[in-house]
């Protein structure tokens, strides 16, 4: 069985962005980029299980600009064996990605596909969902275990409350969260071994995927500042502040 | 012009970060109505039937609701979709799961976690952790949106007297199958909805900690639990009480952040709150860039003694 993982190329979550002061976005340029920590972690979790022989093949996928590329080479250095990507230079919104993996899906008819959760630049939340609605596959988000077991996924989720345990039909969607995996460091040797591994490239329209935007940024501000308070010299100083000036106890 | 607020609720009552969808679908302009998707949720129907605001609440009952699943909770709101300009979720775990499985069988996007609506068809929602507001203009002629809570008040609970309809439930095949869930239970407010939030961080050191430090204050002041992430992956708090970017968004009138240093992920989670208090050793710690009263003490000698002086 073929796992699919999509993999993004966002800015690097230690990076503090700033708006840009016509506020037409952030300022990305010469900020260091990385892959979407979630998407690691989906790496990690379909390199584990080709280890452990659930998986045949680890197929990573990136949708955006050519520099993606070091984005799929990284996950295969975790393990991926080839990658693909869709080069575009448009702005990719969730719905035009769920679209542009569908069509990959159809062409190499994976048994899981899995995606990080949410993406850290954008924060929808919405890509691996859009995907199972559109290929009709169930899905599991969120997702903090996968097991294989009689040709069903059993994947635990982090939901409201705890957690929750589904089994899926195959082909199905799984997103990962943050307790799934730790994801492992590349080793140099794999980084090496991760250059020859096979890389494909489309364009959307190959893939015959309207990739048009539906949703227009008109703007994008910087939020409320929340300035910093005070520092008090002790409990009894903190309890008549909260009690006399804040009053909320 | 007409909204659709998907209720989240337990067959008997009413979730309240529904009743911050309600606000924000009026903010839509037009009627609103709620779909109670349920098993023998007639209770919860009549709940939501009393919501101020709401113009008519559908119920559709059937086993397959039992569990919320996607596959067959997306079917039902799909049923009825055509009629409507907007669909709203709470961006709850619940939500997020749901919503864009509609927004991609009705072949439009879906606007994220919205804090404000300026338009019927201008929202804004917050990006890269917060850091950024994004005025969103959604072009298609259905709306799919979640509702980051925190961003709306919540709907009177009661008040309304809305017509409960009866609506057939849809069928979805069944792809995916409850196995089972452990649901801690407890009896503190639950955490987006709470008013005092007590969350503990890393510096707690261990789960026996966390729980002998943290829990008395929380008692004492009626407040709900939370943690930073890294307390959550080093396994001192379960996950659902994770606050931050990818965790839960609150915004309570005080909350108290004890051995929390501050990271941005965490800062997106609870920056919007009444009242921030820091109890950090770490005078350098970023959380007291936010706090509106830092301590700069140990933690398990400072909360100790807040409880007792409480």
């Amino acid at each position: 069985m073929k796992a699919l993982v999509a993999v993004k190329r966002v800015v690097d979550y230690n990076v503090k962005v700033r708006v840009k002061s016509d506020q037409t976005g952030v300022d990305i340029a010469n900020v260091k980029m990385s892959m979407n920590p979630f998407d690691e972690i989906a790496v990690e979790e379909a390199v584990r299980m080709k280890e452990k022989g659930i998986l045949s093949e680890v197929i990573v996928v990136s949708c955006g600009v050519t520099q993606c590329q070091e984005t799929l080479r990284t996950a295969m250095a975790i393990g991926a064996d080839r990658g693909i990507l869709v080069e575009t230079t448009e702005e990719l919104q969730p719905l035009a990605v769920a679209k542009l993996l569908k069509a990959l899906a159809d062409k190499e008819q994976p048994g899981l596909v899995i995606l990080g959760k949410q993406a850290i630049d954008d924060d929808c939340n919405q890509t691996g969902q859009m995907l199972a609605a559109l290929a009709d596959w169930p899905q599991a988000t969120f997702a903090s275990k996968v097991e294989m077991a009689d040709g069903h996924a059993l994947i635990t989720r982090e939901v409201d409350g705890g957690l929750e345990t589904l089994k899926l039909s195959l082909p199905a969607v799984v997103t990962t969260d943050l307790r799934l995996n730790e994801p492992r460091y590349v080793t140099l040797p794999n980084i090496m071994k991760a250059k020859k591994k096979q890389l494909d490239i489309f364009k959307p329209e190959d893939l015959g995927v309207d990739i048009q935007p539906r949703i227009k940024t008109l703007k994008v501000s910087e939020p409320p500042k929340r300035s910093a308070g005070i520092k008090v010299a002790d409990v009894a100083a903190l309890v008549d502040k909260l009690k006399n000036e804040a009053k909320v106890i | 012009m007409t909204s659709l607020v998907i209720a989240e609720h337990d067959n008997h009552s009413i979730k309240p970060a529904t009743l911050n969808t309600v606000t924000a679908a009026l903010a839509c302009g037009g009627e609103v109505h709620v779909l109670v998707a349920g098993q023998n949720a007639a209770a919860a129907a009549q709940a939501a039937a009393q919501i101020a605001g709401v113009a008519k609440v559908l119920h559709a009952d059937a086993d397959g609701f039992a569990h919320g699943l996607a596959e067959q909770m997306a079917a039902q709101v799909l049923a009825l979709a055509a009629h409507y300009s907007h669909i709203l979720f709470a961006a709850t775990a619940s939500g997020k799961n749901i919503a864009p499985r509609v927004a991609a069988k009705l072949d439009v996007a879906q606007v994220s976690d919205i804090t404000k609506v300026d338009a019927p068809d201008t929202f804004e929602r917050p990006i890269y952790a917060g850091n950024a507001i994004a005025t969103v203009q959604a072009t298609d002629a259905i709306k799919v949106i979640t509702v980051r809570t925190t961003g709306f008040d919540a709907a009177a609970a009661s008040g309304g007297s809305a017509a409960v309809e009866s609506v057939s439930p849809a069928n979805a095949a069944a792809q995916s199958q409850f196995v089972g869930s452990e649901i801690a239970k407890n009896d503190r407010p639950e955490l987006t909805a709470a008013k005092v939030i007590v969350s503990g961080g890393r510096a707690l050191g261990s789960a026996e900690k966390f729980k002998e430090v943290i829990t008395p204050l929380a008692d004492k002041l009626g407040a709900a639990l939370g943690a930073s992430r890294a307390a959550v992956d080093a396994g001192y708090a379960p996950n659902d009480w994770q606050v931050g970017q990818t965790g839960k968004i609150v915004a309570p009138q005080l909350y108290v952040a004890c051995g929390i240093s501050g990271a941005i992920q965490h800062l997106a989670g609870m920056k919007d709150s009444k009242v921030i208090v820091a109890i950090n050793k770490d005078p350098e710690a970023p959380i007291f860039s936010v706090a509106d009263y830092g301590l700069e003490a140990d933690l398990f000698v400072a909360v100790p003694e807040l409880v007792a002086a409480l």
